[in-house]
């Protein structure tokens, strides 16, 4: 058994059951805890209280336009993979009060609202989420204009990842880079083996954290055992085979991608898929980098009372691209190729990486399974 | 504005829902009352201005010759005309006459057919008059009501965005119930405005506040008929208290014709 704080860098293991401990050790400090668990049919991140509200025991089938539960023998508590939501829904909420303005006695009196409620634990945060987040961070930390409500939450963040060992048919972060091995940034990362967890400790929070659960140091063979579980599935994504009966499994080839996109903004396949593409915007909403908002403001009947409310954006409507002039994009085969070059080719100019984690959230979550995986290979001219 | 604006609302063929879901806004009602002349609106009141009025909202479709002339007329009085409700945008629910013969239900449904006198058609306001704005819905939503008089008041642009209702459901957090669980909803096409209540209740969504921008109805019929969803179920979703807006009907006689086709 350990005691005391764990350094950062140290490996433990923990029963199974202990993952409640650590829960509660977070809430006693005061942290509000969330985590995945089972809604309307699909693995959601909410209030976490107990470990029992985990879908133990469920893996998601996902596809283009398509998402089922399933109850698998052989699942053990995180062998689903991600649902609609992400860190985004917390972090950037959909909806945010920015500033307050009164009209007193002749002159307006301005004031923001501070970010208010305990910080957040989150449970089960996967590689390509991660990632996601350190995108996120580049928009709105980094730069002249710091988003105070962001970092806010945040710099109280407290995020517990977990290795994927298993990936769904439209995850491609092996082609991303992004996962499914979780990259420094988390506070603590699980991995999950029949009858226990490996604990890995990423900061010093961290370590503070598993002081009082139970948990005995891991040998060095151990630790290769546990790092080899995401290196085997990023072996086995690398090898996926098309599989009578199963979804396609997802890759995207990367190769110079900006220049392969951006040399093509008059490629027949934008007419294509502007005849499939619905412009609902659910691609860009459940897409955790996405961080478009629009910003407007509420006013009561007397003019004297305003708020002025963020709310989250997207590049597939004509008021997202509306200026004096008019609509710069308002037929859906440019917004849609606005979505795919900005996230995949002009991003990297931008923020010096991709917009794309390989997370495979806007392919299942598309109403008519569009697949942004399918779009750029068909643009590449490959056979599809 | 310095004079209070002055309101008259006007009733046409509808089910009075949408004047309903204006007395609903109990607590800004006496707000509304302060700042606007209320100057006609018999679901509330019965004092009657003759007008003219800075402003009519119209609720209702057209459906006889009477009501043809008596929207000229409010037009002619009205600085300001403003359509609610699916009605008035686009023929509401009784539109459905449109792809039929009206004299048979007529005859089906009344002892004294005589006695009925009607148009054979259930028309949009905008087929008649010219409309400054629409405000969708069936019914209309209390907020965007609200938010459609301040901005009236306060001589600003009303501040409705112009997006699907899917959005709604993601800010909402809402699971989306055509991929967990494939039941077609009409989201996809349809303007937001409702707060995205069917699917947050497990339903598809009814396309109440019409077409979107840039509406694809089609191509979604026939994504929702490949994956298995009955043709004729499809075409009654959609051919629904927005089925006469052009987008909806164009996709239906479409789609409707695609139907014939495949089953020759
Ligand atoms: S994309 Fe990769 S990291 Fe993300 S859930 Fe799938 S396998 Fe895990
Ligand atoms: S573009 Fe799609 S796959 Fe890439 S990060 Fe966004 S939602 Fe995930
Ligand atoms: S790609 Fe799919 S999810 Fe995105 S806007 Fe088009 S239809 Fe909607
Ligand atoms: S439930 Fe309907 S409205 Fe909501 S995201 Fe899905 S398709 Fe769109």
């Amino acid at each position: 058994m350990t005691s005391g704080r764990l350094t950062i860098g140290a490996f433990v293991s923990i029963d199974k059951d202990q993952l409640q401990t650590l829960l509660e050790c977070l809430q006693q400090v005061g942290y509000r805890t969330i985590g995945p668990q089972v809604r309307d049919g699909a693995v959601v991140y909410d209030d976490l209280a107990s470990v029992n509200q985990l879908p133990v025991g469920q893996i998601d089938i996902q596809d283009g336009g398509h998402y089922r539960l399933e109850a698998d023998e052989s699942a053990g508590w995180f062998d689903y993979v991600v649902g609609p939501h992400s860190l985004k829904n917390f972090l950037f909420p959909a909806r945010e009060t920015i500033q307050q303005l009164t009209l007193q006695d002749g002159s307006w009196a301005s004031t923001t609202p501070e970010v208010e409620g305990p910080p957040l634990a989150v449970i089960g945060v996967r590689g390509c989420d991660l990632n996601a987040l350190k995108i996120q961070d580049r928009v709105f930390l980094e730069g002249p204009y710091v988003d105070p409500h962001y970092q806010a939450r945040r710099e109280r963040l407290f995020v517990v990842a977990v290795n994927c060992r298993r990936a769904a048919a439209t995850c491609f972060c092996h082609s991303m880079g992004a996962g499914p091995a979780v990259s420094p940034g988390f506070d603590l990362a699980l991995t999950e083996f029949t009858d226990r967890f490996v604990v890995e400790v990423g900061t010093d929070r961290g370590g503070e954290a598993m002081k009082t659960v139970p948990a005995t140091l891991c040998s060095v063979e151990d630790i290769q055992t546990a790092k080899d579980v995401p290196k085997q599935l990023e072996k086995q994504m690398h090898a996926r085979k098309p599989e009578d009966g199963h979804p396609q499994p997802r890759e995207l080839d990367t190769t110079g991608i900006k220049e392969l996109l951006l040399g093509n903004l008059q490629h027949p396949r934008w007419d294509d898929v502007a005849e499939r593409c619905l412009a609902c915007a659910n691609c860009t909403m459940v897409c955790p980098t996405c961080f478009c908002s629009t910003v407007g403001e509420v006013t009561d009947l007397t003019n004297e009372n305003v708020l002025r409310e963020r709310t989250w954006a997207s590049c597939f409507t004509g008021d997202h691209s509306y200026t004096s002039g008019g609509v710069v994009r308002p037929s859906v085969k440019s917004q849609y190729r606005q979505w795919l070059t900005h996230k995949l080719a002009s991003w990297i100019d931008q923020f010096d990486s991709s917009g794309c984690v390989g997370c495979g959230r806007c392919i299942t979550w598309c109403p008519v399974g569009i697949d942004i995986t399918e779009e750029v290979a068909a643009i590449r001219g490959e056979d599809i | 504005m310095s004079r209070k604006p002055k309101l008259g609302v006007f009733k046409f063929a509808s089910c009075d829902g949408c004047q309903l879901s204006m007395l609903d806004a109990e607590e800004h009602l006496l707000g509304i009352a302060g700042q606007v002349d209320i100057a006609y609106f018999l679901e509330a009141r019965s004092h009657i201005d003759a007008g003219p009025y800075d402003v009519a909202l119209v609720e209702g479709s057209v459906t006889t010759a009477h009501d043809a002339e008596r929207i000229q007329e409010i037009r002619r009085k009205s600085k300001t005309l403003i359509t609610i409700g699916a009605c008035a945008t686009a023929g509401g629910i009784q539109a459905l006459r449109n792809w039929h013969d009206v004299d048979d239900f007529i005859r089906y449904v009344y002892a004294h057919p005589d006695y009925i006198q009607t148009l054979k058609t259930s028309t949009p306001i905008a087929d008649h008059v010219q409309v400054d704005f629409e405000l969708r819905g069936c019914p209309i939503s209390v907020e965007q009501l609200v938010e459609l008089i301040t901005s009236v008041v306060l001589g600003r642009k009303p501040r409705f965005p112009n997006e699907s209702v899917c959005m709604e459901c993601k800010r909402q957090g809402t699971v989306c119930v055509v991929v967990a669980q494939g039941t077609p909803c009409l989201g996809p096409v349809t303007h937001s405005g409702c707060g995205s209540i069917c699917p947050a209740h497990n339903r598809g969504c009814y396309g109440c506040f019409g077409p979107k921008e840039n509406a694809q109805p089609l191509g979604l019929l026939r994504d929702y008929q490949s994956h298995g969803c009955d043709q004729r179920q499809l075409v009654d979703l959609v051919r629904n208290f927005n089925g006469y807006s052009p987008e909806f009907r164009e996709a239906v006689e479409q789609f409707e014709t695609s139907i014939s086709s495949d089953n020759a």
